[in-house]
């Protein structure tokens, strides 16, 4: 139970060290090593800080509150037959609104700075969240629908007994939360972290002012988004296997090649055009409607004539 | 009932005779007295396992009592708490209008204040037809003084006119409900022949007709068009309480109306459903390209009901297919959200009145940096904000989780029609959620943080205590139900086992529910601590100050190189145009043109609703009667005419025996 948010976390301190190696390698440079952006974060909270004079408190408050919300969201989180730490019917529902909480005051002091282009990222990352939200909640909908639970543990670990066709539903909802996951990180191919143009970025756009230790909260807060998502994704793959040995191995396994193919996708993929984004945000709440039909399918609600 | 309505006249009197400056203690004492003697009754009902019935006299032939059941009672606390602390704020909103107003002008709001209080408590207690019809009356009037207090505005004095007609629309369609119900049956108007008639007719014709009568004072959409001008026309404890309680009266009718109903519940249920569903997602997108923060507000409470009518038609579809999980959770969040809509709504209409009072602008486009002023007016507003998003750990958090709960659990139970019903509960709620989220996130920014727009903000500085003393109770409120929600499962039992007795599934989600104080409390534990170590941490370190980064562009100027609320607005005002009208006005670019000369830019935005429903129907309206009015030509040999023809014509009938 204290193991899951103990490996969890080491997970996300090299998460993001692996997919900038990754693009590197893939780019023909040699790569910093993965423990690199680790070590930014260290300096970084050794640092000093700059305020803009117009921000307010809300703007120092924000950074704590955000890397909370995430820290919260972590010990929401199952790992195969080892319960999470909160665990209880419906945990998923204040899984999703504690990470929204933190996003509120993230975008709230992003427009504390008064700056326009604070304002456009933070706009669009109230926008983009809105659009995924959707997505998320259908995915887990279509679990509850098939495994007659409502927590993330009970789900997970239900998931795959009834029928074999499960196989199908979780591998669309891995699909599904791969790229939810890039959307609530601002990756590839909504918001490219490595643009150089402000007019065009939403997450890195909104921490333009952040500095020290605040910016270190922030930045290892992505890193253990990126991780929960990593570990949502191993619920769902997680053959059932009882040794403890093995499922550690295998879930470090999944998030490796998680990071590698977030990585690779960054690596070969454009961004999308900034108008385009909604409509691709909204596919994916149509593809998981795709999946809920499935389970109806699954469980008889949908009679198919043969 | 006469000593009531002696005492009732007397409590004018005085208050008329009073100075202005004296008015607000003696009406604080009767409002005091009054809130007592029905706390008192409620306290007895919900304590009670029957429902509490005084006998209050013979009225037109009919015994008139007061009836308190558990919804009663909960109601009556609800309404309590909000007009109380609507009256401990008016002491300081309504100072700046001491000398402005005459005596009498605030004797009539005082007045009304009273009446409007003992008119809703008659409301909820009374079951007989023409009494109940005449405290609805009575209530509706009550209000339409409070709303033109400031009624030397012409905007303020159509708003009311607006709120007062469409209100007896409503009354039409409450009248001739009970009317056909009374008729059919045999039976006296009132509630109690509506259980014979739902046993025996057809339910859903009059149902609807009752909807249609009580859902304009809820505000469903497309019945809403009275509340996005009323709200901002009244003054803001008005609008706190109006958004608090009184349209909760428009709830509280369709809930008393399914208590008799036992038939047909899958319909109502979902047509409960599907009509909030449009009024939540509608009501919250209107609200986001408002300017004006307090019909902002207005919309919200529109998006809210909708949440509101999404727990109760949850529950309603519960009791239609008996499944008691589905049934209780729905009418707890219903409930337990009507109770948290009055606390955040009210505390985001008092500080929005903190607001104007200070900037006298109700236009968000002007304000900015109102945080570094009004330090305890922004942390209200951001506290309020953050609930009325159903954001944890807060109270609105809670009961969206009820509602969440109840449809996941229950996703499997019934048929694929069923299914798909609680999935588009889901989606509903969860799109609510995000819009309400961007809404806020915008309100709040846009008014408290960043440089101020204009010079509105120059003189702005903290109001004075009164005006802070009722957010200090009504956040307490707010963060307790968040974080202990424990404390209103037993409340929330009572009110739900009218409608379906077996409430075992709140105590099965007990552990839900603690599972949420433990993690919340860590959640805010795990915050303080974290602003500790950050204290430590930077304590010896060079804290620097400068300005924004502006992205290296230094000539930015700070009023006006920030995002606005029409930019902010602008992805969900282009996505839901057919809503919300959107229409730009500018003139593109030419290709040729290399040195463009300057350039104007407007946006509008309408209410599609209202101009369908209302404007352009009375519109066409008036057309047609100026065309009548060829008539009235002003010269009295026409008008003599006219009698001679109209006489000449009446001889003709009578004559030819026409007549």
């Amino acid at each position: 139970m204290i193991l899951n948010p103990l490996v969890i976390i080491l997970v996300s301190l090299v998460f993001p060290g692996v997919i900038a190696l990754t693009k590197a390698r893939i780019a023909g440079r040699k790569g910093a090593s993965v423990l690199q952006p680790f070590f930014d974060n260290i300096r970084l909270f050794r640092k000093g800080n700059v305020f803009s004079t117009t921000t307010s408190w809300i703007f120092q408050a924000a950074p704590v509150v955000y890397f909370s919300t995430v820290f919260m969201a972590l010990l929401f989180i199952p790992l195969g037959k080892q319960p999470a730490i909160f665990s209880f019917e419906g945990d998923f529902v204040l899984f999703a609104y504690l990470l929204a909480f933190g996003k509120f005051m993230m975008i709230a002091a992003a427009m504390d700075t008064g700056s326009g282009f604070e304002g456009m990222g933070a706009n669009r990352e109230a926008f983009y969240s809105l659009l995924v939200e959707p997505a998320f909640f259908i995915v887990v909908a279509s679990m509850a629908l098939l495994t007659n639970h409502t927590s993330f543990y009970d789900l997970f670990n239900n998931l795959h007994i009834e029928s074999q066709l499960s196989y199908l539903i979780a591998i669309l909802s891995v699909y599904i939360f791969l790229w939810i996951a890039m959307v609530e990180n601002s990756r590839l191919p909504v918001d490219d972290p490595k643009t150089h143009l402000e007019l065009t970025m939403v997450h890195e756009v909104m921490v333009l002012d952040f500095s020290g230790f605040d910016l270190a909260l922030i930045q290892l807060a992505n890193g253990l988004k990126f991780a929960i998502y990593g570990s949502l994704i191993f619920n769902f793959v997680l053959p059932m296997q009882n040794y403890f040995a093995a499922q550690l191995v295998i879930f470090f396994v999944v998030e490796f090649i998680f990071a590698i193919s977030v990585g690779a996708l960054e690596s070969f993929r454009a961004r999308n055009k900034m108008a385009k984004n909604a409509q691709w945000i909204i596919s994916l709440t149509a593809l998981a409607i795709l999946g809920f039909l499935s389970v109806l399918i699954i469980t008889g609600k949908i009679i198919l004539l043969n | 009932m006469l000593f009531l309505l002696f005492s009732l006249v007397l409590i004018g009197f005085i208050i008329f005779l009073t100075p202005a400056k004296y008015q607000l203690w003696l009406t604080l004492l009767t409002e005091i007295a009054i809130m007592l003697f029905s706390g008192m009754l409620a306290y007895r009902a919900y304590s009670a396992q029957e429902t509490v019935k005084i006998f209050v006299s013979d009225f037109n032939g009919a015994e008139v009592y007061l009836v308190i059941d558990k919804i009663s009672s909960f109601f009556i606390a609800v309404v309590n708490l909000i007009v109380f602390m609507g009256l401990i704020y008016s002491k300081g909103y309504l100072q700046p209008y001491q000398n402005k107003k005459s005596k009498t002008e605030f004797g009539l709001h005082h007045f009304s204040f009273i009446l409007l209080h003992l008119s809703m408590l008659f409301v909820l207690t009374l079951r007989e037809g023409v009494s109940f019809l005449i405290a609805w009356e009575v209530m509706s009037v009550a209000t339409f003084f409070l709303v033109i207090f400031e009624s030397e505005i012409q905007s303020t004095i159509k708003a009311g006119i607006q709120f007062i007609i469409q209100m007896h629309i409503a009354f039409v369609f409450i009248i001739v409900a009970f009317l056909i119900a009374s008729i059919t049956t045999g039976e006296p108007i009132g509630f109690e022949s509506l259980e014979n008639y739902f046993r025996t007719q057809p339910v859903f014709p009059l149902f609807l007709l009752f909807f249609a009568g009580f859902g304009i004072k809820a505000g469903f959409i497309p019945l809403h068009t009275w509340l996005p001008h009323a709200h901002p026309a009244a003054p803001s404890h008005i609008s706190g309480i109006m958004s608090g309680v009184i349209i909760k009266m428009g709830i509280y009718g369709i809930v008393r109306v399914l208590t008799f109903i036992h038939t047909d519940l899958y319909s109502i249920g979902l047509f409960l459903l599907i009509i909030s569903f449009i009024s939540g997602i509608l009501g919250v997108t209107l609200a986001i390209v408002q300017h004006d923060f307090k019909k902002l507000l207005a919309y919200h409470s529109i998006e809210n009901i909708g949440i509101i009518g999404m727990g109760i038609g949850v529950g309603v579809i519960g009791l239609a297919i008996e499944n008691p999980t589905l049934a209780v959770l729905g009418f707890a969040g219903g409930f337990l959200h009507i109770l948290n809509h009055a606390l955040f709504k009210s505390l985001l209409f008092f500080t929005a009145g903190n607001i104007y009072s200070q900037t006298h602008t109700r236009n968000i486009e002007k304000l900015g940096g109102l945080i570094k002023k009004m330090p305890t007016t922004a942390f209200f507003f951001l506290l309020g904000s953050v609930a009325i998003s159903g954001l944890p750990p807060f109270n609105g958090f809670i009961s969206e989780f009820l509602i969440y709960v109840g449809l996941f659990k229950e996703l499997h139970t019934g048929d694929l029609s069923l299914s798909l019903v609680l999935l588009g509960g889901i989606v509903g709620l969860v799109l609510i959620g995000g819009l309400a989220l961007y809404c806020f996130t915008k309100v709040f920014s846009i008014i408290f943080l960043g440089n101020p727009r204009s010079n509105k903000t120059e003189h702005a500085r903290e109001v004075e205590g009164s005006m802070l003393f009722p957010k200090y109770i009504i956040g307490f409120f707010i963060v307790f139900i968040g974080v202990l929600p424990v404390f209103v499962l037993k409340p929330l039992a009572g009110v739900v086992s009218v409608f379906t007795p077996d409430v075992s599934a709140l105590t099965d989600i007990a552990p839900s529910i603690q599972g949420i104080s433990v993690s919340l409390g860590v959640f805010v534990l795990l915050i303080a601590a974290l602003w500790f170590i950050r204290k430590l941490a930077t304590k010896n370190k060079t804290i620097e100050t400068g300005p924004t980064w502006g992205c290296a562009y230094t000539g930015a100027k700070p009023a006006v190189h920030q995002y606005t609320s029409t930019s902010y607005a602008d992805y969900i005002s282009n996505l839901a145009k057919y809503i919300t009208g959107n229409r730009k006005h500018y003139k593109p670019i030419g290709k040729d043109e290399l040195f463009p000369e300057p350039r104007t830019f407007e946006t509008h935005t309408t209410d599609i609703f209202e101009d369908y429903m209302v404007t352009k129907p009375t519109g066409k309206l008036l057309q047609f009667l100026e065309k009548i009015a060829v008539f009235q030509t002003g010269n009295l040999q026409h008008y003599l005419l006219y009698a001679i023809v109209f006489m000449a014509l009446i001889l003709l009938l009578t004559i030819s025996n026409l007549l």
